[in-house]
C-alpha cells in the first residue's frame, strides 16, 4: 500500500465559547482564545490518501480530482470564513484545531473514490496541529 | 478514526557521546565528532502527541495552557541551556543520544493527567529526527 499527500492552505477565524459556561470559566478556561471579536490563523492541511496504484495510471487517485475535491469541500467552505458561524458541521461546537480537524474528515472521507482517506494532519501554527487517522492506520 | 493533539518547543543544550569506560579511540570511532572532549550543543525541538477524548465542553483533547505548564515544568525547566551529561540525573550512566533523550523526554512527560501521551518525537538538527512512540496496541 502507497500513500499520497497533498497540502493546502486555508485563512479563517474563529473564537472559543461556550455558553453553557459562566463568562469567567469562559476567560479561564480559553483565555485569549475567548476574546468575541474573533482572531484567525492561517491553517495548513494535509490530507493524506492511501491505496494501490492503478496500473494502467500508475496513480493511486487522480490528483487533479483530489484538488478539485479539496478547492469545492475545503477552500471554498473554510477559506477566509468564520469558523463559529459559517460551517454547518462546527455548529453547537467550539471549533478548535480537534473540532476542525474531526469536522474535515467527516467531510472528505465519504468524497474519496479512490484510495481511501488515511490521515489528515491540521496545522493552526508551525508549533501546533492535530492527527486525524484511520484506525487501525 | 483516533485523534492525537501535538505541540511543539524547543530547548538548546549541550551534550556529548562519550561513555567512561572507553578509551577516547574507542569514543571517535564509535561516536565521531561527537565524542569531542568539551561537548556540543543543539537546538532540540521536540514533538509531543497526546490522545484522548475530546471534552465536549471545550472541543479539546487537552487544555494547552495546562499542557504547556506540564512540559516546562518536567522537562524545559530543566534541559534549557544546560550540559545534558551532568546536569540531568538520567543521563549520569546513560548517554545522551538523541534516541535516550527520546525515551526522558517521555518517561517524564508520561504523567499528564489530561491525556495520554502516545509519542515523543525529537528533532535533534534539521536532518535528524527520533521518534519514541507507544504501541498502538497497549
Amino acid at each position: 500500500m502507497m500513500r499520497i499527500t497533498r497540502k493546502l492552505e486555508f485563512s479563517a477565524a474563529h473564537f472559543y465559547h461556550n455558553s453553557d459556561l459562566s463568562p469567567e470559566d469562559n476567560r479561564r478556561i480559553f483565555g485569549k482564545c475567548n476574546n468575541a471579536h474573533g482572531h484567525g490563523h492561517n491553517y495548513v492541511l494535509e490530507v493524506t490518501i492511501a491505496g494501490e496504484p492503478d496500473p494502467k495510471t500508475g496513480m493511486i487517485l487522480d490528483l487533479k480530482e483530489l484538488k478539485e475535491i479539496l478547492d469545492r469541500e475545503v477552500m471554498q467552505r473554510l477559506d477566509h470564513r468564520h469558523l463559529n458561524y459559517e460551517v454547518p458541521e462546527l455548529a453547537g461546537k467550539i471549533p478548535t484545531c480537534e473540532e476542525i480537524a474531526s469536522a474535515l474528515w467527516q467531510i472528505l472521507e465519504p468524497k474519496i473514490s479512490h484510495g481511501r482517506l488515511d490521515r489528515i494532519r491540521l496545522f493552526e501554527s508551525p508549533d501546533l496541529f492535530v492527527d486525524c487517522a484511520r484506525n487501525g492506520a | 478514526m483516533k485523534l492525537s493533539l501535538n505541540r511543539r518547543y524547543s530547548f538548546p543544550a549541550s551534550h556529548r557521546l562519550f561513555r567512561p569506560e572507553w578509551t577516547q579511540e574507542q569514543n571517535t570511532q564509535t561516536f565521531g565528532k561527537c565524542a569531542n572532549a568539551h561537548g556540543h550543543g543543539h537546538n532540540y525541538t521536540i514533538e509531543v502527541a497526546v490522545r484522548g477524548p475530546v471534552n465536549p465542553e471545550t472541543g479539546m483533547i487537552a487544555n494547552l495552557t495546562e499542557l504547556d505548564q506540564f512540559v516546562q515544568e518536567k522537562v524545559l525547566r530543566d534541559f534549557d541551556h544546560v550540559y545534558l551529561n551532568e546536569q540531568i540525573p538520567e543521563f549520569r550512566d546513560c548517554v545522551p543520544t538523541t534516541e535516550n533523550l527520546c525515551r526522558v523526554i517521555f518517561r517524564r512527560l508520561s504523567g499528564f493527567p489530561h491525556a495520554r501521551v502516545v509519542s515523543v518525537r525529537i528533532e535533534e538538527t534539521a536532518k535528524n529526527s527520533f521518534e519514541y512512540r507507544v504501541d498502538e496496541h497497549e
